[in-house]
């Protein structure tokens, strides 16, 4: 009998999936599995601590009420998480209801490859509104809108960068590590290389590497990498060549890739780098603040806004094209991305600066909070100031793969093996290998 | 009668021969012939990914191969390929020799023959792309060889192993070396150990020195095996790709001065480009072909 009533259940789960596939491609209800693909499990977390009603069942199931959520976890290294992520889109239209993409994850340097493409569904077709997430801060929101002005990805996360100091070397160099007088050494480009001179003299490196500046530069363009199906360099990242190569020739500078060893010396003092830029978690997390002996871990780092606002990292949820569990994905977003609540609760469990700016504006008045790894300073009040102006309107499909192949192919220039032309020539060539339908 | 049984019975057992040829003829058919047409198909096509859009496929002829001969690039990676090719392979054929003529020389006597053996075929057991990563760590510019020499006080200030053409086709060549020198070793010596050994009986008795039988009869009998050893190098030296791939984090700096050929066809795999890509495989595919032939002429005309 249990096993009738069984076969019963199935069939109509059967059913009522063929059924919902029938109706195309527009977003349907009901579904029993909720498929979410993403690259690591930091929203995974996210879901299971703040998300109400969400039970986990086991590493890649949960349960929301009586709907499945299945998490497919793909690595983001060399690009497979996109692999397999555009493979499943490609054939959305043709999977069956219970195997469609519901939810994806996706990070700002390869947004628009999504949010500009039809496999994403717009956030007013989920029925959130503008009044939703008013108090969600504007760059965020400006990352995940299509060439339509479209909003398509909501985001939990701000990730506004500021300037980390060396507080030690500060006080040698500049005879003080007060935020405030720090600035002013480092307050627009031009000062900065002419800072970098004095730091160098007594014997530290300004940045660790010139691809540390690159993404502050980057942000404040005001063009974008392709206009017109033309490749197109900005003047503010001919900036970037021009002040790195002074450096670099200068020897105040390396030129390793982000992430490297010779990079992460500067974490401890006896690698001499005066500063390193990025956002909250770049301090928090990812430079061996646990680590005895490390800068962070006596804190020795300062934080002030330097030259240029900019962020770094982030993840967007964007709602597939022809999911069947559009109210699940409406509720997610709205509870994860625009309860003030829900958002104070990761901001106290996970260390995270939220898109919220109410939120956000009461802790950086909130004098009981201060960074342990900043030396007792609460750097609240900066992010908030810095992602204010950010101004991301230039972004554009091709950033992911431009700057990256710009950043490797001017190291040949900075290191002396070729002049700045070749280099440039290098560059528009590489871009023309990833992205076959541009011209130079 | 008999005689039809009989005849019968040979056409019964030649099936046994097509049946154990089959799961050869099937693999290859599935894995080697049908993608091998196919990439020559895809080569005259213009098919490839543009973030989310697929381009293609559509009929263009051979604007494939005319779009990589306009360009001169193709050449200077063809010229990487073989720079870090001959770099790796004479060591790698003057050390074979020299170890495979010891380990077979039974005047000699060697002791441990059997380990030494397995050691030197020991580097061929690590992934080619960890190695890699072991001399990118090894070579980098606060990394531990740089540290020796400073402390020796050989060098200054830290080299830049990674920005320097020679040196980063030389990091490519000592690994291909290590990681190979092994194994040809173990076939040089295959190839030796087959030489009837009453060759050399004669030689000494003649009062042959053994420089003099090394060159006048183990390197002339060893032919067959030094030009198979040749050609299945050259083609692997051809196809080159991890160790450079991973040392260079794919770019073949500087100025991709260590792209070798299959770097290059990566690099189209970025959108996904199989036109330009297939074009580029049946490109390598000719070029590979024709040195090969060449190398087989040459070594065949000495034999004559």
């Amino acid at each position: 009998m249990k096993k009738k009533v069984l076969c019963a259940l199935l069939v109509a789960a059967m059913a009522a999936g063929t059924l919902a596939g029938c109706t195309g491609s527009g977003a349907t209800d009901g579904g029993k599995v909720l498929n979410i693909y993403c690259w690591n499990d930091e929203f995974q977390r996210r879901i299971t601590d703040h998300y109400p009603g969400y039970e986990e069942v086991d590493e890649t199931t949960g349960k929301i009420g009586d709907v499945t959520v299945k998490w497919s976890i793909t690595p983001n290294q060399n690009g497979a998480y996109q692999e397999n992520l555009d493979s499943a889109l490609l054939k959305q239209d043709d999977a069956k209801a219970d195997d469609k993409v519901d939810i994806f994850l996706i990070e700002a340097d390869y947004a628009l490859k999504y949010v500009d493409s039809e496999y994403t569904m717009a956030i007013e077709d989920l029925g959130i509104t503008s009044s939703d997430i008013s108090d969600q801060y504007t760059y965020t929101q400006d990352i995940a809108t299509d060439s339509e002005g479209k909003l398509k990805g909501l985001t939990w996360q701000g990730c506004p960068g500021v300037l980390f100091y060396n507080r030690a070397a500060a006080k040698e160099i500049f005879g003080t590590d007060d935020p405030a007088e720090v600035q002013e050494y480092v307050k627009d480009w031009d000062t900065f290389v002419k800072t970098a001179e004095t730091v160098k003299e007594k014997g530290y490196s300004m940045v660790s590497s010139v691809n540390d500046t690159y993404r502050v530069y980057s942000n404040n363009v005001t063009s974008k990498w392709v206009v017109d199906g033309k490749i197109n360099i900005d003047e503010n990242i001919m900036k970037w060549v021009e002040d790195s190569k002074k450096m670099v020739d200068a020897g105040q500078t390396g030129t390793h890739a982000l992430w490297s060893d010779d990079w992460s010396k500067g974490f401890y003092p006896e690698g001499k780098v005066f500063c390193y830029f990025g956002p909250a978690w770049l301090v928090n997390f990812s430079m061996a603040a646990d680590q005895e002996g490390s800068i962070g871990n006596q804190g020795g780092w300062g934080a002030t806004e330097g030259p240029q606002g900019f962020f770094w990292g982030g993840t967007w949820i964007c709602a597939a094209k022809g999911t069947d569990n559009a109210s699940e994905i409406k509720d997610i977003m709205l509870k994860m991305t625009a309860d003030e609540e829900i958002m104070k609760g990761i901001v106290v469990k996970d260390d995270d600066f939220v898109n919220n700016k109410p939120a956000m504006e009461a802790m950086a008045e909130d004098s009981s909070y201060s960074s342990k790894i900043l030396g007792g300073q609460n750097p609240l009040s900066m992010y908030c100031a810095a992602v204010e102006t950010l101004d991301l309107s230039n972004l554009s499909a091709y950033d992911f793969g431009c700057n990256e192949t710009f950043q490797n192919a001017m190291k040949n220039y900075f290191d002396g093996n070729a002049t700045l032309d070749e280099a440039l020539d290098l560059f528009y060539k590489a871009v023309k290998e990833k992205y076959p339908e541009l011209t130079y | 009668m008999a005689k039809e049984q009989a005849k019968r019975k040979v056409v019964r057992y030649n099936k046994w021969g097509y049946i154990f040829l089959a799961p050869f003829a099937i693999v290859y058919l599935i894995f080697h012939l049908i993608p091998l047409i196919t990439t020559i198909g895809n080569s005259f096509f213009e098919n490839y990914r543009s973030g989310l859009k697929q381009i293609g496929p559509t009929f263009i002829g051979l604007d494939n191969f005319i779009e990589l001969f306009s360009n001169p690039d193709i050449w200077l990676y063809t010229k990487n390929t073989l720079i870090m090719w001959i770099l790796g392979f004479v060591p790698q054929i003057i050390v074979s020799l020299l170890l495979a003529a010891w380990f077979s020389d039974p005047s000699l006597r060697l002791k441990g023959q059997r380990f030494f053996k397995t050691v030197i075929y020991l580097p061929n057991l690590i992934m080619a792309s960890a190695f890699a990563m072991l001399f990118f760590t090894l070579f980098s510019d606060g990394g531990p060889i740089n540290s020796i020499l400073i402390q020796l006080g050989i060098l200054e200030e830290p080299f830049k192993f990674m920005s320097n053409t020679w040196s980063v086709r030389s990091l490519v060549a000592i690994m291909n070396f290590l990681m190979w020198f092994g194994n040809t070793t173990i076939l040089l010596m295959a190839g030796m150990m087959g030489i009837d050994t009453s060759l050399f009986e004669a030689a000494e008795v003649d009062g042959a020195t053994s420089t003099q039988v090394f060159w006048r009869i183990t390197l002339p009998l060893l032919r067959p095996i030094l030009v198979y050893v040749l050609i299945t190098s050259l083609i692997g030296g051809l196809q080159m790709f991890d160790v450079p791939q991973i040392l260079t984090n794919g770019e073949g700096e500087p100025m991709r001065t260590s792209m070798t050929l299959i770097m290059y066809l990566n690099k189209h795999l970025f959108s996904k480009n199989y036109g330009m890509a297939g074009a580029l495989s049946v490109i390598l595919f000719f070029i590979t072909g024709a040195l090969s032939l060449l190398v087989y002429k040459i070594s065949d005309k000495k034999n004559k």
